[in-house]
């Protein structure tokens, strides 16, 4: 990864600028709607720590997302507010120990193995909370009123306003860019990508391969727990479908169409997708079916997502270029 | 639990196992000899349960039913793989597993805009209703042992085209070792175009069958397309003979863990398949290497 250059670093700020504005400019629905989608966002940028940066398709993202909600769910008083500062490390916690039991088990599994045995336990995850009473079974469950940021009984930030929600949304969406930038750029990172572009040679290297990997997981599974933390909080409510693996496979559609290389691509991917959504959802009464097939058309035409539109229009710059060259190089060979 | 209760429970186990081998023996010859990954496998199963609840409604034949079912399901597949499927050889799994997903949601809309989203129930075919005397005070449903067997000889089929054949020559040496298969002058092209539609009218094959025992539903395919990645996994990929016994096995499992253990009985399958891939992690009958 190369150091950012000015280009890149206004365009940055421009973008920052632009989300900080945003909920001055647009009515309580969009806040809402953005809101969400910076959360989907901040689920697909983990998702990519180990799908782009480790190169490893995992279909059970979901479950770790949905693991999230559920303990912000059970934790929350029935006629209280849960406090925050309490209830998400432990939400953080258990999604973590989730991935690294799970991580610990798939990842002794290789390439397509490792996408099926995924997928089986994501869904044994939805299982357990689809078929068990405990957590209110295939109804789901409802958070009755918002965890609230106090300290000492005194508020300091108030989720249930809109506005404060998404502020409080692209905070965390910042700490999480920032510590995905942070590790990416570590020897950790490198080693990491380096165990993805070659594996036996990493491992001849003596680079602890299964180590490296295991903890990119487990960070990723927590991360994906944070947003399945806030998304719970947002909509009030978790049920099963929110660790089924068509979220899954949908977070990794937005990783693929914001590109697998970045790591605020799988962020763009999903204002993408969900923007998508929406404009379909309110043209069309069978929009999945366009859906279904704008996501055929960008596998097939797009393989290194919507970043190669940017190039195709504006041209890229030769580094870039001969990045993307060799990732379709390594996409037919894979 | 008595003796009888007992074999009931087997004899169930067996014809769960059957039709899930059915399903996954289709998913793993795809990907042993296409190297794709097709998450859309068990919206093929639902589809087939659709056909057979619609062609029973139209001719009033279940047999008929079943053999146009997997001709459509068949002339599906070989549509299918000339348009989208042939792009992904040789791409990454990444594009498989999406690519699929997308189809997933195509086939699903389509299923909606043909059939609704109704719930229906299917009849079987009166000569196979009712049940059989197996011995003195065990009977069983005939159309749940009429599905063992035919189960079995659709096996026997595969086992034959496999083992015997040209086709399952090019099969074999593919899902053994595609590189070295393809160096040697084998053609997969067409061969690739037969398997992939065989594996889609395997898919709906094991819907149609199911139709009459279970519920015609909207998301029947998303469990069905769970289990026959475990059987896969358990078995080893690319091996037909792994997916008959990884089939077994979860039939087994889930069966008798629904008899002893109901609280838990829908997380059994997967601590088997978690036991399992610590003895070995590609499968009982996979090439280890792999």
């Amino acid at each position: 990864m190369s150091m950012p250059n000015l280009r890149v670093r206004l365009f940055g700020i421009a973008c920052m600028a632009m989300a900080i504005a945003l909920p001055f400019c647009v009515s309580t629905y969009y806040t809402q709607f953005f809101a969400k989608a910076l959360i989907m966002g901040m689920l697909a940028m983990s998702l990519n720590l180990v799908v782009g940066h480790g190169g490893l398709v995992s279909l059970c993202h979901a479950a770790f997302f949905g693991l999230a909600g559920y303990v912000l769910a059970l934790l929350s008083p029935r006629y209280d507010a849960a406090s925050l500062l309490t209830t998400l490390p432990i939400a953080i916690l258990c999604s973590g120990t989730a991935a690294l039991l799970i991580g610990a088990l798939v990842l002794r599994t290789r390439g397509v193995y490792f996408i099926m045995v995924t997928l089986a336990f994501g869904e044994m995850l939805f299982f357990f909370f689809h078929d068990t009473k405990f957590a209110g079974g295939s109804d789901g469950i409802s958070i009755n009123i918002r965890p609230e940021i106090a300290i000492a009984g005194r508020q300091l930030l108030d989720l249930d306003k809109p506005m404060t929600f998404y502020f409080v949304v692209l905070g965390f969406l910042v700490g999480v860019i920032s510590l995905l930038t942070m590790v990416l750029r570590s020897s950790f990172g490198r080693a990491l990508a380096a165990s993805r572009d070659n594996e036996r040679r990493a491992r001849s290297l003596g680079f602890p391969i299964f180590r490296l990997r295991l903890t990119a997981f487990t960070l990723s599974g927590a991360l994906a727990g944070v947003a399945g933390y806030l998304a719970a909080a947002q909509f009030g409510f978790v049920a099963p479908q929110m660790l089924g693996w068509h979220q899954s496979a949908t977070i990794l559609v937005m990783v693929l169409i914001g590109g697998l290389r970045s790591v605020t691509g799988p962020l763009v991917g999903a204002l993408v997708l969900i923007g998508m959504e929406e404009v379909l959802k309110a043209h069309l009464d069978n929009w999945k079916l366009v859906e279904g097939l704008i996501i055929i058309g960008i596998v097939i035409l797009l393989p290194n997502g919507v970043r190669q539109i940017w190039s195709m229009v504006f041209g890229a710059s030769p580094q870039r270029a001969a990045e993307m060259k060799s990732a379709a190089a390594e996409a037919r060979h894979a | 639990m008595d003796l009888i209760t007992l074999g009931v429970q087997l004899l169930n186990a067996v014809q769960y196992g059957a039709v899930l081998f059915l399903v996954a023996s289709g998913l793993t010859l795809v990907f042993g000899i296409l190297g794709v990954i097709n998450l859309a496998h068990g919206a093929f199963y639902m589809l087939g349960a659709y056909l057979a609840y619609w062609i029973t409604l139209m001719t009033g034949s279940f047999v008929v039913a079943l053999l146009v079912g997997v001709l459509v399901a068949f002339v599906v597949g070989i549509l299918l793989e000339t348009v989208f499927v042939r792009l992904l050889y040789g791409r990454d799994h990444l594009a498989q597993v999406l690519l699929s997903f997308g189809l997933i949601l195509v086939i699903d809309e389509v299923r909606q805009l043909l059939f609704g989203k109704d719930v229906h129930a299917v009849a079987p075919p009166a000569w196979l209703s009712g049940s059989i005397q197996l011995t003195d005070n065990l009977s069983y449903p005939l159309y749940r042992l009429a599905i063992c067997v035919f189960c079995l000889i659709v096996a026997l089929v595969i086992f034959f085209v496999i083992a015997r054949t040209k086709i399952g020559m090019i099969v074999r040496a593919g899902s053994e070792n595609r590189e070295m298969a393809r160096v040697l002058g084998i053609k997969f092209d067409r061969v690739n175009r037969y398997v992939f539609a065989a594996g889609i009218a395997l898919a709906a094959l094991g819907g149609i069958l199911i139709a009459p025992i279970s519920t015609v539903f909207p998301g029947m395919g998303d469990g069905m397309l769970i289990l026959s990645f475990v059987v896969v996994v358990l078995g080893g990929i690319g091996s037909v003979a792994g997916a008959a016994v990884g089939a077994l096995l979860i039939g087994l499992t889930d069966t008798f863990g629904k008899v002893f253990f109901p609280s838990v009985s829908s997380i059994l399958i997967y601590v088997v398949m978690a036991a399992v891939l610590l003895w070995r992690p590609s499968g009982i009958l996979g090439r280890q290497d792999a």
